[in-house]
């Protein structure tokens, strides 16, 4: 029997199109433009000007306070604009728009392949350099890295999750870090594990991804410490709290943090990002997306440079097909659909998503029948059907104490409701009013 | 330009679910005791359940449209759920009029007037049902006899059901053991060959159908065992205890509207209630108040009563059986 969580979720068609399709490096666009913030925290301080030349790699905004990251040029060229732009959740955000003129890497970056294991690092500067690189969660959170590798006193570590569950439908990008830069990645989570000071680490892989199963358990033969868990197919098992059920049977207190059970989770693609900044000294500016849908020509995963626009990875994949009716940021259970084609690439970009126009519209709404299913899916124990009648009502105080504020918004509810009902939503509507409710105590 | 694209919320998928899969499906799971009520009762079971549908679905898209004003949802097949519930706890011989004045005290009372579709507090096939059962009593109590085969019951065209037998004779303080002989074994009875309602006689039908629910995963089995678990164990003590007064337990699973109010009418998303611990507490109280009804009450049958008087504790079930939250125990080594 293989491991998964306990309670609730679903299992939506897999639809891995992209996974076979090895990285490749996109060209660069002419021009790109880089969001101030690409994480949950305070957004940077610019440090650039209108036509100042950057290199690539370079230091462009400073991280303002500890939950904050550094924002570094991806490309060579010249600042052409400091304006606000459009970001994949809609709203106007500042950037850096830097015409691409060449690729000419800061010296510090080492850019030739090789692999590097170079462990003789104190727990202090691991941290320091994780910070400088800008590393922020990638799995989707964007919460910066070197805050979840700084242990607060009091605490203790005992156990590093990595998370390569990719358990959201058609994304692959992670499963393909994992299969080609598998030796890269062990060497990342030797440098968390060292600033984390633990000396065990599970890698959590769903079983519908064998190939990389196989090939990080061969390569954790003669790694200490590090091994691979391979999972029962079921989402939102990426989800931190399920994913930490999974591997540990430890549940995360309500309110709580990973750390509050003695683990802390990153997703592999932070561990790669990390061995780079360690070992090569490069600044997190490009990651691995997948671009894929029912009617795209060429799914695809690409290495691409953050602030890249949208239209310029879906021109790489075939084009923008005929049936489009809506293009995701991320996959199609938690991600964001964008309003523009020139929305950028930033750090927490996993995939682009196209669904044809057939697969955009949402079902008609019908009444709820009391059938169950939204709390039979729900991995948090919540009661869906209830939390939307109660945001509908604005009954606020009754919802926080339904625990609405433990949703983790995977989506299951309103994937499973028969009546087409839009549970998610007025969960989400729920919780800024919870918020607010909390605010208002605060005063 | 960009191309105008479609925004929304996530998720952007949704699942195969919808309400009318699961209304025909369990329509389809149906299909068996539909098939054994023809062959037991002939003519006057298609008739019935004809005349029962179309008027439930008929008074729906009545209501809905002159009286309510809403675009009629009768697509959803809802109504023909009911229609067939309705049906299949009436006796076959009852006049077809019966039948549509039950379907619209079904879903003119029991679900269009609160609201339609999941608002209503009680099973509306159990409201019509109950509602021609203290009307009509007559006319609701008239079993006819499962054509086909010969058994040896009674010679008239109607006759009492087993469960009503055993009243009667305790009544007339017979013992149970010599009225067991008069009624057919416990096989013919898995098998429905006995007076009864058309629908409800076949147990082997309805569990068939039950089978298929939970396979096709249109239900979760919880309800229909802890209803017959109850109803098994609860009279199982009491013919233990007393057997010259008590029909044993597999009797009283066989017999009356058991099956059928388990696995149907107590299963019925919008009056059952939300958790699997809800559910439990659910089936165990139908089980007892139908076992009370039948060894203590004044009627021979009391799972629609059990069911009914269940379906009005849902709201108070609801709020006192919450899920298990996530991190909610935070106890670790």
């Amino acid at each position: 029997m293989l491991k998964t969580f306990v309670k609730g979720g679903v299992h939506p068609p897999e639809n891995k199109l992209s996974a076979s399709r090895p990285i490749e490096s996109l060209p660069l666009p002419q021009t790109v433009s880089i969001p101030l913030s690409q994480h949950i925290g305070a957004p940077p301080v610019p440090l650039v000007q209108k036509n100042d030349r950057v290199k690539t790699g370079q230091l462009i905004a400073r991280s303002e306070g500890f939950v904050s990251a550094n924002i570094h040029s991806s490309v060579t060229g010249k600042v052409v604009k400091l304006e606000d732009v459009m970001d994949a959740g809609g709203y106007r955000r500042p950037a850096v728009t830097i015409q691409v003129e060449e690729d000419e890497w800061m010296p510090e970056i080492i850019t030739t392949p090789g692999l590097i294991k170079e462990f003789d690092l104190s727990v202090e500067e691991i941290i320091e350099k994780v910070k400088e690189a800008g590393i922020v969660g990638m799995g989707g959170a964007t919460f910066p890295s070197h805050v979840k590798m700084s242990v607060p006193r009091g605490k203790k570590v005992e156990l590093l999750i990595i998370n390569g569950v990719e358990c959201e439908p058609w994304l692959t990008s992670d499963h393909r870090l994992m299969l080609e830069k598998g030796e890269e990645l062990l060497v990342g989570i030797r440098l968390i594990m060292k600033a984390l000071q633990v000396e065990k680490a599970l890698i959590g892989i769903e079983n519908n991804k064998p190939d990389a199963i196989e090939h990080l358990s061969g390569l954790c033969l003669g790694e200490k410490g590090i091994s691979v868990v391979p999972l029962k197919v079921k989402y939102p098992q990426g989800g931190e709290k399920q994913l930490i059920k999974a591997l540990t049977g430890r549940e995360v207190p309500s309110g709580g943090l990973p750390i509050d059970v003695g683990t802390v989770v990153h997703n592999v693609g932070t561990a790669f990002a990390v061995y780079e900044a360690l070992q090569k000294n490069k600044p997190l500016i490009e990651r691995v997306v997948t671009v894929t849908g029912p009617s795209v020509k060429n799914p695809s995963n690409f290495l691409v440079r953050t602030g890249t626009p949208v239209n310029h990875l879906i021109e790489a994949a075939g084009g923008l097909p005929e049936d489009t009716g809506k293009i995701i940021s991320g996959g199609p259970m938690m991600g964001k659909a964008l309003n523009s084609l020139r929305v950028p690439v930033t750090k927490g970009t996993s995939g682009i998503l196209i669904l044809p126009e057939s697969m955009s519209v949402r079902k008609p709404v019908l009444p709820c029948i009391r059938c169950s299913r939204c709390i039979f899916v729900c991995p948090m124990g919540l009661e869906p059907y209830l939390l939307m009648t109660l945001s509908e009502k604005e009954m606020t105080e009754r919802m926080e104490k339904e625990h609405v504020m433990d949703c983790i918004e995977c989506g299951s509810c309103s994937y499973i409701c028969p009546s087409n009902r839009p549970l998610l939503d007025y969960i989400r509507l729920g919780k800024a009013q919870v918020n607010q409710l909390i605010r208002s105590r605060k005063k | 330009m960009d191309k105008l694209l479609r925004v929304s919320y996530s998720p952007h998928i949704h699942g195969e679910n919808s309400v009318p899969r699961l209304m025909w499906g369990v329509i389809i799971s149906l299909v068996p005791a539909f098939v054994l009520s023809i062959l037991y009762f002939g003519l006057g079971a298609i008739l019935v359940t004809a005349t029962s549908v179309l008027s439930c679905v008929l008074f729906e898209y009545l209501i809905q449209r002159f009286i309510m004003k809403v675009p009629p949802t009768v697509n959803d097949g809802s109504a023909v759920v009911t229609g067939v519930l309705l049906a299949f706890c009436l006796p076959a011989t009852i006049p077809l009029w019966l039948v549509a004045l039950g379907a619209l005290i079904a879903i003119g009372v029991g679900k269009m007037s609160f609201g339609g579709l999941g608002n209503n507090p009680f099973n509306p096939a159990l409201v019509g049902r109950v509602f021609l059962f203290i009307s009509f009593p007559v006319q609701l109590t008239s079993w006819p006899l499962p054509m086909g085969f010969k058994t040896k019951l009674v010679d008239a065209a109607t006759g009492a059901t087993p469960l009503g037998m055993i009243k009667e004779g305790l009544l007339n303080n017979q013992q149970v053991p010599p009225l067991m002989e008069e009624i057919p074994s416990h096989m013919q009875l898995f098998y429905g060959n006995m007076n009864g309602s058309m629908g409800e006689v076949a147990a082997i039908a309805l569990l068939l159908g039950f089978i298929y629910m939970v396979v096709k995963k249109i239900i979760p089995p919880v309800i229909p065992l802890t209803i017959l678990g109850t109803v098994f164990v609860f009279t199982g003590i009491l013919w233990l205890a007393n057997p010259e007064s008590n029909a044993d337990p597999l009797f009283h699973l066989l017999t009356g509207g058991v099956m059928l109010g388990a696995i149907y009418m107590a299963t019925d998303y919008v009056t059952s209630p939300m958790t699997k611990k809800g559910m439990v507490v659910f089936g165990i109280g139908i089980g007892v108040i139908t076992v009370l009804i039948r060894r203590f009450g004044s009627y021979p049958e009391g799972v629609q009563f059990a069911i009914l008087i269940m379906n009005a504790f849902v709201p108070l079930i609801n709020s006192w059986f919450k899920p298990k939250r996530f991190g909610e125990e935070v106890q670790h080594g």
